[in-house]
């Protein structure tokens, strides 16, 4: 690794002596740390580690002159943070690449991370706060042959763990993207409301680390995609259509799964129509085994991972709606289903009231796709049949949500929400029953500008399952009927705000519907944060209940922890 | 943090220069794609707010300068630029919340973070003002109420 650091500053300083002395060097980058001091706290079953700190840092620095551009980024983890992945440890570089570009092309060598159109079959990609890192590490190439043409190739090895240093996987990663904008190709159609791009990609994977007594496992598996995205005046449409050769991957959690031989299939569609005002969007999807890694051994969820298989449902961020029963795509397959509508009432009307008021609808539902086992448990190879489009009775998500936001006047402004959820965690063991889940969820948003820089927000916040028909005997030996999974929840914050450098928030979160009295918990938390330009620096204390942390669709689950917790985040 | 930086980049290179526009490749809602290194605004200046469909104070903000945009740019000439870091699960949701809420802002999609990770972008809300010369005079990375007061304060002192 150090050679390799070496090596990029060296070659950046012959290049800069070879250019004119004028030639800026632009530096640019960032720093990110997290601590946290553990509290033992039997009562939400938070646990002690060892070494009682837990410690994750970053930082990044990249460095361009001219048409050469370099980056490296160290990393921390001691120890990672609970709840973060454990194959993440110890201290070193974790990232570094070169970089040329001119005009028209562009080489990158090291590591990259890359999408190829939405990355169902290829994304390379960081998502810090999760813990899922898999860059690709090897050579790219991007080169603009004409107008409004892109092609791009690559190859690499996946990154896969981090011990005091980056640690690739063994399987090798090859792709091939091409990409053709009609309006910027054809002068014609530079200024025409119809707009098209079309593009394709073709993707393999070679890895050796996969033969079981039983199976003699493909080395090459390809995958290919094509995809359009078409525009005519305030209209959009887009399509992709993904397909991969069989590639069984053990999968210890359903027999029936375990190195399923198919072929895999996706189809996505969005189509939505958009002006001042008002929008609606529609997109529907297909997908049923495309799930696939750059190996066949049994690795973590989120590891090896080339595609990034998208969940078409709403992204939440309220506290009770986001990380309770949150969506990550079902990876085995699922069909879905999501609408949005969104309206803004005009200002200066009886309804809109002085400044307008935003309403937004969103419908979004998933269900596992009708599948025909072919083979029965006794042979060895597995496999099932499906039909586009067509989807059993076994629902797996559901999610009915509006939000309506409005400004009162200079000092009030408001947001209410309503979701109803229907979740099934047999199919992604999330809950601490395994059942499908039915919940309700209000939130009440509301703030007040006490003056131009200071202001108040309060956040209400309700949770309510579902009563089920099943008796069950509380530890004070009353017999009840059990709500879904941990029953109702109460959520409450205030946040005081000094603009711009201050605030202070105190919450609190009561389990107070459980149907154990025992479990009726209170998770309170205050928190402070001090922001100068780009530098943040924030303070945490308190309980943090056990949950479920989501960004795009990909989740994570967050152990309950009690401690005090110190972040730092700055950039240059 | 970045003194110590500078003087270590400073030994291996000569002139150094901090708060330049990355040259990194991107594309806008329509699908156009340019050169960020390469936006101008003909000498007047420029705000570059990093958010997503997902982060309610990044929306806040925006919404809340989409109030005051008109005044900004007669007074100004100011040109904001808002570049989405929504991913593909949520990256379709841009165009119709943009449109709904009527910014008339140009609006850039980074849906693998590419322009985020060369700016040097922890989280959103990040918003940036450039000066005529395309230099970054000013950035903050949060967005409570008043917090656009700054920004103003600071735009028409350039």
């Amino acid at each position: 690794m150090k050679k390799i650091v070496f090596f990029l500053f060296t070659g950046i300083s012959i290049y800069s002596f070879s250019q004119n002395d004028v030639t800026p060097t632009v530096v640019s980058g960032n720093i990110q740390t997290i601590g946290q001091y553990y509290q033992e706290d039997t009562l939400i079953n938070a646990a002690l580690p060892d070494q009682l700190l837990g410690f994750n840092g970053f930082a990044n620095v990249n460095v361009q002159r001219g048409n050469f551009r370099t980056g490296i980024r160290y990393e921390t983890y001691l120890n990672t943070l609970e709840g973060y992945p454990t194959s993440f440890n110890g201290t070193g570089f974790g990232y570094r690449y070169l970089n040329w570009s001119d005009e028209d092309l562009e080489l990158t060598i090291g590591n990259f991370y890359d999408q190829l159109g939405s990355g169902m079959i290829l994304r390379a990609y960081e998502e810090r706060q999760l813990g899922i890192d898999n860059a690709l590490d090897g050579i790219r190439l991007k080169y603009n042959p004409y107008k409004g043409i892109f092609i791009k190739g690559m190859i690499g090895k996946q990154r896969y763990r981090f011990e005091d240093g980056l640690v690739n996987g063994n399987g090798i990663v090859r792709a091939i993207d091409g990409e053709i904008n009609i309006n910027e190709m054809f002068d014609s159609l530079s200024n025409s409301n119809f707009k098209a791009t079309l593009g394709g990609s073709f993707v393999s994977k070679f890895n050796e680390d996969n033969n079981t007594p039983l199976f003699n496992l493909p080395k090459n598996v390809g995958a290919t995609s094509i995809r359009a995205n078409l525009r005519y005046n305030k209209w959009r449409f887009n399509a992709e259509y993904v397909h991969k050769i069989n590639d069984p991957y053990p999968d210890n959690q359903n027999e029936l799964f375990n190195y399923i031989y198919k072929n895999g299939e996706g189809l996505l569609f969005n189509l939505g129509y958009s002006k001042k005002g008002f929008a609606i969007d529609l997109s529907a999807k297909h997908m049923d085994n495309m799930l696939w890694r750059s190996t066949n051994v049994s690795v973590g969820p989120t590891d090896l991972l080339i595609g990034f298989l998208p969940a078409l449902t709403k992204q939440h961020t309220y506290n009770l709606a986001a990380t309770l029963y949150p969506y990550a795509t079902n990876p085995r397959g699922e069909i879905s289903y999501q609408a949005d509508l969104l309206y803004k009432i005009p200002k200066k009307t009886f309804l809109g009231g002085k400044y307008g008021t935003s309403i937004a609808l969103n419908f979004a539902t998933s269900y596992t796709p009708k599948r025909e086992f072919i083979n029965d448990l006794g042979t060895a190879r597995q496999s099932y049949s499906t039909n586009l489009f067509s989807m059993s009775d076994s629902i797996l998500y559901q999610d009915f949500n509006i939000e309506i936001k409005r400004k009162i006047n200079k000092k009030w402004k408001f947001n209410v929400n309503y979701f109803n959820f229907i979740f099934e965690d047999r199919a992604v063991l999330v809950a601490q029953h395994h059942e499908l889940i039915h919940a309700q969820i209000a939130v009440l948003d509301l703030t007040y500008n006490i003056n131009r820089k200071h202001s108040l927000r309060w956040e209400f916040q309700g949770l309510w399952t579902k009563t089920t028909t099943e008796l069950m005997t509380t530890s004070q030996g009353e017999s009840v009927y059990r709500k879904e999974d941990q029953g109702d929840w109460a959520f409450a914050q205030l946040e005081y705000t000094f603009s711009p450098h201050w605030y202070v928030a105190v919450l609190d979160q009561y389990n107070y519907g459980n149907s154990e009295p025992s479990k009726r918990i209170h998770y309170g938390l205050i928190s402070a944060g001090y922001i100068n330009g780009s530098h943040r620096f924030s303070l945490q204390y308190g309980k943090q209940r056990a949950g479920v942390f989501c960004v795009g669709g990909v989740c994570r689950a967050v152990p309950a922890s009690n401690g005090l917790t110190f972040s730092f985040t700055s950039s240059f | 943090m970045k003194k110590f930086i500078s003087l270590l980049i400073l030994l291996t290179f000569g002139i150094l220069i901090f708060g330049q526009l990355p040259s990194v490749n991107i594309k806008d809602m329509e699908g156009n794609s340019l050169n960020f290194s390469k936006i101008s605004n003909n000498g007047k200046p420029m705000i570059i707010s990093f958010w997503a469909t997902w982060c309610k104070p990044c929306k806040a903000e925006l919404n809340t300068i989409a109030e005051e945009y008109e005044d900004w740019v007669n007074e100004t000439g100011v040109k904001l630029i808002a570049v989405s870091i929504d991913d593909a699960r949520s990256s379709s949701r841009v165009e119709p919340y943009v449109n709904a809420q009527g910014w008339e802002y140009l609006v850039l999609m980074d849906p693998n973070s590419d322009l985020r990770r060369a700016m040097g972008v922890n989280n959103v809300p990040h918003t940036f003002l450039v000066n005529g010369e395309g230099k970054i005079v000013w950035d903050h990375n949060n967005y409570s109420p008043g917090d656009e007061e700054e920004l103003y304060e600071k735009l028409i002192g350039l």
